[in-house]
């Protein structure tokens, strides 16, 4: 007890107290800042989205100038896009990162792969619409709903790699050993124990993924372009959310704007219901 | 606990060779015997000139300090150290007239026969029934009675059934710790194998589990091949009927389980029992 009073008269334990809560609010200001940004975003984009929600949104198409309509068509287009692009880079991303995690651990392909990956992870998105653009849109001589999938699917990739090897290094060799000493073939313990055990990190992987690539706009800007009225063709312009709005945002028109706020508000509450997805899988892993 | 007859004495003039205390093998079938076995993780030497049998239906203990390479020597018996590059062994060792360290072993039939319990209990992530279903699965293709019979009895030998009758399609990794030893024990025995290696498979339970895995060892000899890992000297007076004390990668002492606890012939093995060292 003796100690415990000479401690809180101590000037050095007064000081380390002022000091304390200096920092302390200190942190407070900053994280307030941080979300007070985020806070306002939402704030603004509800007051002007909500009011253009109406059944109209998903039942109509992007209308002409000056009229009324809808998003049906850019809602449509960038389903199938998203869909088709996860579809072609989940795959490719689920069996690198395997390739990473169990086959190439300790290879130097591996450190090389690793390498090339965290680049292509913080590529700018721009560079791969253009890098479509000169692989598939030039070529084909138009733009194309494909070459928008086939663009966001590179940006599916490495984060698709990435955390499928994360999640497979975090699966504990003790479980593949104990695999192994039933005799179980490596290809079997990676598909039938490994994957299991890491599989709610690895749909997080792409969860996020897909939360990535349905605000992408850059990428489809040069590759799928956009279309104004409905279609389902591949080989044909494809209208997306993204675009839309950015095309709609800038334009002078007054119901055009509004639908902007509207596709903007989708794609938001979109993103923010797979983060909550995410991470509640992924805490359901850990408390499990 | 039925000791095999004591009657050896030691060679004096064996350093280093292994003081291998005379066995008296009468009635004994050599399950395993390793020749001058030596291992290496890269360039370094972790076990030199190793000669030992495991003797059929008997319990054998590697006993020694941390770092004497018991659980190295352990790992060869199944090739497990093939998982990871940059190991390697050389020498014999004769798995029922076979050298399992040849190259062209197969080495997933091997370790179908020959089992192995880990130090942590390590249940596949998925239900109590699939954990074991899914070893048997990998080499038969029975019926579903069958299987399931199967299944139960595995759970029986493993002194589990009673406690997971009802749940058995709850996650493995739901069970407590020495459920889960018990479970693995019970996977490792529906495989069928011919020996059991268990690497320290109490080091992680409380005493009250560690009593029934003891005691399931006992039982299970009857049937394999039992070598255990322990740094548990009591543990190894208590299940076992042979014992090697291994030192610095090197085996120095292997005899009767009762003759070694209580006339070793070498003085490092005096020491370590005696707790002077380890």
């Amino acid at each position: 007890m003796a100690n415990a009073s000479l401690a809180t008269t101590s000037p050095r334990y007064a000081r380390r107290r002022r000091r304390n809560a200096v920092y302390k609010t200190l942190a407070w200001i900053a994280t307030g800042f941080g979300l007070g940004w985020l806070v306002l975003i939402l704030g603004i984009l509800l007051f002007h989205g909500v009011g253009g929600l109406s059944l109209a949104v998903f039942t109509e198409n992007t209308p002409p100038p000056g009229a009324a309509g809808g998003l049906l068509n850019a809602i449509t287009g960038s389903l199938i896009i998203t869909v088709l692009a996860v579809a072609i880079g989940t795959p490719i991303g689920i069996l690198a990162g395997t390739y990473l995690a169990e086959y190439g651990r300790h290879d130097k392909l591996s450190s090389v792969v690793r390498f090339i990956n965290d680049i292509l992870l913080s590529a700018p998105s721009i560079v791969v619409g253009l890098f479509i653009y000169e692989i598939m849109v030039a070529p084909m001589g138009h733009f194309s709903g494909w070459a928008g999938a086939v663009a966001l699917a590179v940006i599916v990739i490495p984060v698709v790699v990435r955390t499928t090897e994360d999640m497979l290094t975090l699966v504990p060799d003790t479980l593949r050993e104990a695999a192994a000493s039933i005799g179980l073939p490596r290809a079997l313990m990676i598909m039938r124990i490994a994957y299991r055990a890491a599989s709610a990190g690895i749909v997080t992987g792409i969860l996020l993924a897909i939360a990535r690539i349905s605000g992408e706009t850059a990428p489809l800007l040069f590759t799928a372009l956009n279309n104004q009225f409905f279609s389902v063709n591949m080989n044909q312009p494809m209208p997306s959310l993204p675009v839309v709005i950015f095309q709609f945002a800038l334009s002078p028109y007054e119901e055009w704007q509004k639908l902007a706020w509207t596709g903007a508000l989708l794609i938001t509450v979109t993103v923010l219901a797979l983060s909550v997805i995410a991470r509640s899988l992924t805490s359901a892993r850990k408390s499990s | 606990m039925s000791i095999a007859s004591t009657n050896g004495h030691g060679l004096s003039t064996a350093v280093p060779v292994a003081t291998h205390a005379k066995v008296d093998t009468a009635g004994l079938a050599e399950k395993v015997s390793i020749k001058n076995l030596e291992f290496f993780y890269g360039d370094s030497r972790a076990l030199k000139g190793i000669s030992l049998s495991l003797y059929a239906n008997k319990t054998t203990a590697f006993i020694g300090p941390s770092g004497c390479g018991k659980s190295t020597l352990l790992r060869i018996l199944n090739r497990m150290y093939d998982l990871y590059p940059g190991q390697r062994a050389t020498g014999d060792v004769i798995f029922d007239g076979d050298n399992l360290l040849r190259a062209d072993q197969d080495i997933n039939l091997l370790r179908a026969r020959i089992g192995m319990v880990f130090q942590k209990p390590t249940p596949f992530p998925m239900s109590i029934y699939e954990n074991i279903a899914f070893g048997v699965r990998l080499y038969e293709s029975l019926p579903k009675a069958e299987l399931d019979a199967r299944v139960e009895s595995a759970l029986r030998r493993a002194a589990l059934w009673d406690e997971v009758k009802d749940k058995l399609n709850a996650n493995g990794q739901s069970l407590s710790g020495g459920q889960q030893q018990r479970l693995c024990i019970a996977r490792t025995v529906a495989v069928k194998p011919e020996v059991i290696l268990f690497d320290e498979p109490c080091s992680a339970l409380d005493p009250i589990s560690t009593a029934k895995i003891e005691e399931l060892i006992d039982e299970l000899k009857q049937d394999y091949t039992i070598v255990i890992v322990t740094h548990n000297m009591q543990q190894a007076a208590r299940v076992s009927d042979f014992t090697a004390f291994m030192y610095l990668g090197e085996l120095i002492e292997f005899g009767a389980t009762e003759t070694l606890f209580t006339t070793p012939k070498d003085s490092r093995t005096q020491a370590y029992i005696t707790g002077r060292f380890g």
